[in-house]
């Protein structure tokens, strides 16, 4: 890897190009610092103050140790502890779509690079699952609003085929509302988690599946017993990614609900509630706090996916240093 | 030879399950496009009037109507999501490609902690990290200004991670070496025989940094508020809620249709390489 030890730049010894590389990296460390970093510390920092706009009066910014933290978790009148209301929204949202994105994806992946299925088209298929994936969330969620709207053509064919004796208000039941969001989750990600699992079977070496099969093995023995351990890493990683997007989600319903999460905030999420903070009051203090928390959450999540990807990606940047130097020996 | 034509005919009853379950999902993927595209060619009273499969003829005064809209500037909106997808994508993939040269080629203190811290923070979404951002922004009059939604794209970990990969595979260090001899200069070498040999890598990333740009509402949404200023997924939220009963829908649908049309054209043109690219960003080989 380095270029400096090389035998064939000896002449060139005393030169030394550390400094480039120094160069090269630091226009990305200096935004990160900037855009990222300080952001991220100003947000820890916020969430110990009070911190906002009352109409148009400035409140604060008074320290106030974890008060902010101690109201996310205090009771409202009704007795309910709003953050974890909403923090369940998010994990059954994320839940209703994703448990038939993984089950589709798997089985479409396992379809698809079966060879005695040999399924015709794949590269069609494959286009036209993976588009909703590019597709504007925001975009999408107004689409399905004017699709399932009261005068909508979705409630429109069902009056016409008979289906429906008078007019679905899909956006007034939990169900329905949780429902749209949950599909609209599930169709814009299950191709995207196809195509990664797909790849996965495929590097798969393709002896073991022959070796199992001539064993006797038959299709679902050669999925629970071959496949599927082999898949595990790549599974857990797209499970573990799936779930920090998840976290995040926010653009769906959002403007499926008009930013209500309507009916009763069954469909409201932790970012919205974040948002809602934020956008409204310029409430540092409290969305502060929603972040920490978000971000404690991601942190354990990304940590997993981490020890995965290091695991799968051993140390790339000492390993070929270290095969070249055996080898001179 | 009873047993083969029953595993035979097991095969065949599987495939016809397979196509079935295939074409229904291509169908629940498409149906909602394809009735966008068609009430986009409908007028308010034919949509009112009831659920139809097939074109009709109001199109061009769909467009039209939508185009030159008072309340919501479609033209302008895209437009200026064009300007911060074009030079975010642009952004993204030059200094991912230079800050992945710095650690694969050059030999320096502390180029492991800085793939690992690389590596690390790939994870964090942008979300919480927003507060901070948002209030910084105000601080620094940014609002109503595109710096904050393009400059940050210099520093994109997953880009990075994706141009690394990349370089190993693709770039052998003789290369360098060569030009060194020549006498090319180190950005002079980057410029004009690394990024070449980029090209398909850089494509990739590309693309998909422009549709994430060109897509992205949260941060835009909490940080431009000027009607000139907006992004089309801000202009979409608006939409949404306007008392959209007062709404010709049949400009409703255009609206969504314009929002979408660019990604969706290039996702027709180049979706060989964007399926490509879902995967080595994750699977390694």
């Amino acid at each position: 890897m380095s270029l400096e030890n090389r035998p064939s730049s000896g002449r060139r010894k005393s030169i030394s190009y550390a400094k480039w590389g120094y160069i090269f990296i630091l226009p990305f460390f200096l935004v990160y610092l900037v855009f990222t970093l300080v952001p991220q510390v100003l947000t820890i920092y916020n969430s110990f103050f009070t911190n906002y706009m009352d109409g148009l009066k400035q409140v604060g910014p008074d320290f106030v140790g974890l008060k902010n933290y101690v109201t996310l978790f205090t009771p409202n009148k009704q007795g309910i502890i709003l953050i974890l209301k909403y923090a369940g929204n998010t994990l059954i949202l994320w839940l209703l779509g994703a448990i038939p994105q993984f089950a589709i994806a798997l089985l479409l992946a396992v379809f698809f690079t079966s060879y005695r299925l040999n399924i015709k088209g794949q590269g069609f298929f494959k286009t036209v699952i993976y588009m909703p994936n590019l597709i504007m969330a925001s975009a999408f969620s107004m689409l399905f609003f004017t699709l399932f709207s009261k005068v909508g053509p979705v409630n429109q064919l069902l009056q016409q085929t008979g289906l429906a004796d008078k007019t679905i208000d899909f956006f007034v039941s939990k169900v329905t509302v949780r429902g749209l969001i949950a599909l609209m989750n599930f169709l814009m990600w299950f191709g995207n988690t196809t195509i990664v699992l797909m790849a996965g079977i495929m590097g798969i070496d393709q002896t073991l599946f022959e070796a199992a099969t001539i064993d006797g093995a038959n299709a679902v023995k050669v999925f629970f017993r071959v496949t599927m351990p082999l898949l595990m890493p790549i599974f857990v990683y797209c499970l573990i990614t799936a779930m920090i997007g998840g976290i995040q989600m926010f653009d769906v319903p959002q403007v499926l609900t008009n930013r209500l999460g309507m009916p009763d905030r069954t469909s409201f999420t932790l970012v919205m509630y974040l948002n809602n903070y934020l956008s409204t009051s310029k409430n540092y203090g409290m969305s502060g706090a929603i972040s920490v928390i978000i971000f404690i959450i991601t942190g354990i999540l990304g940590g997993v996916v981490y020890k995965f990807l290091s695991a799968q990606y051993k140390d790339p940047v000492e390993k070929p240093r270290r095969v070249r130097k055996g080898a001179r020996k | 030879m009873n047993e083969n034509a029953k595993s035979r005919l097991m095969l065949i009853l599987l495939r016809v399950l397979v196509y079935a379950i295939l074409i229904f999902l291509t169908a629940l993927c498409l149906f909602s496009f394809y009735l966008m595209i068609i009430n986009a060619t409908r007028s308010n009273a034919q949509l009112q009037a009831g659920f139809r499969l097939l074109p009709q003829e109001h199109f061009m005064d769909n467009l039209k109507n939508a185009w030159t809209d008072a309340s919501i500037n479609i033209p302008r909106g895209m437009l200026n999501s064009l300007f911060i997808a074009l030079t975010s994508a642009a952004l993204t993939t030059y200094f991912s490609a230079l800050t992945a040269y710095g650690v694969h080629v050059y030999d320096f203190k502390g180029k492991n902690l800085v793939f690992t811290f690389i590596m690390a923070i790939m994870m964090i979404p942008a979300q919480v990290s927003a507060v901070g951002f948002v209030q910084m922004m105000n601080k620094l009059h940014l609002t109503n200004n595109y710096i904050p939604l393009i400059v940050p794209s210099i520093a994109a970990p997953v880009v990075f991670f994706y141009m690394k990969q990349y370089m190993e595979s693709v770039l052998p260090l003789e290369i360098v070496e060569a030009a060194r001899c020549d006498g090319s200069g180190e950005f002079r070498t980057f410029n004009t025989i690394i990024l070449p040999i980029m090209k398909p890598a850089i494509a990739v990333q590309a693309i998909f940094s422009f549709v994430s740009s060109w897509n992205n509402y949260f941060i835009p949404a909490l940080l431009l508020d000027k009607a000139e200023m907006k992004t089309v997924p801000i202009m979409i939220a608006q939409l949404r809620s306007a008392d959209y009963s007062k709404f010709d829908m049949g400009k409703v649908y255009m609206f969504i249709l314009l929002a979408i049309l660019p990604v969706m054209l290039v996702y027709i043109i180049l979706s060989k390489s964007i399926i490509k690219g879902v995967t080595s960003g994750s699977v390694k080989g």
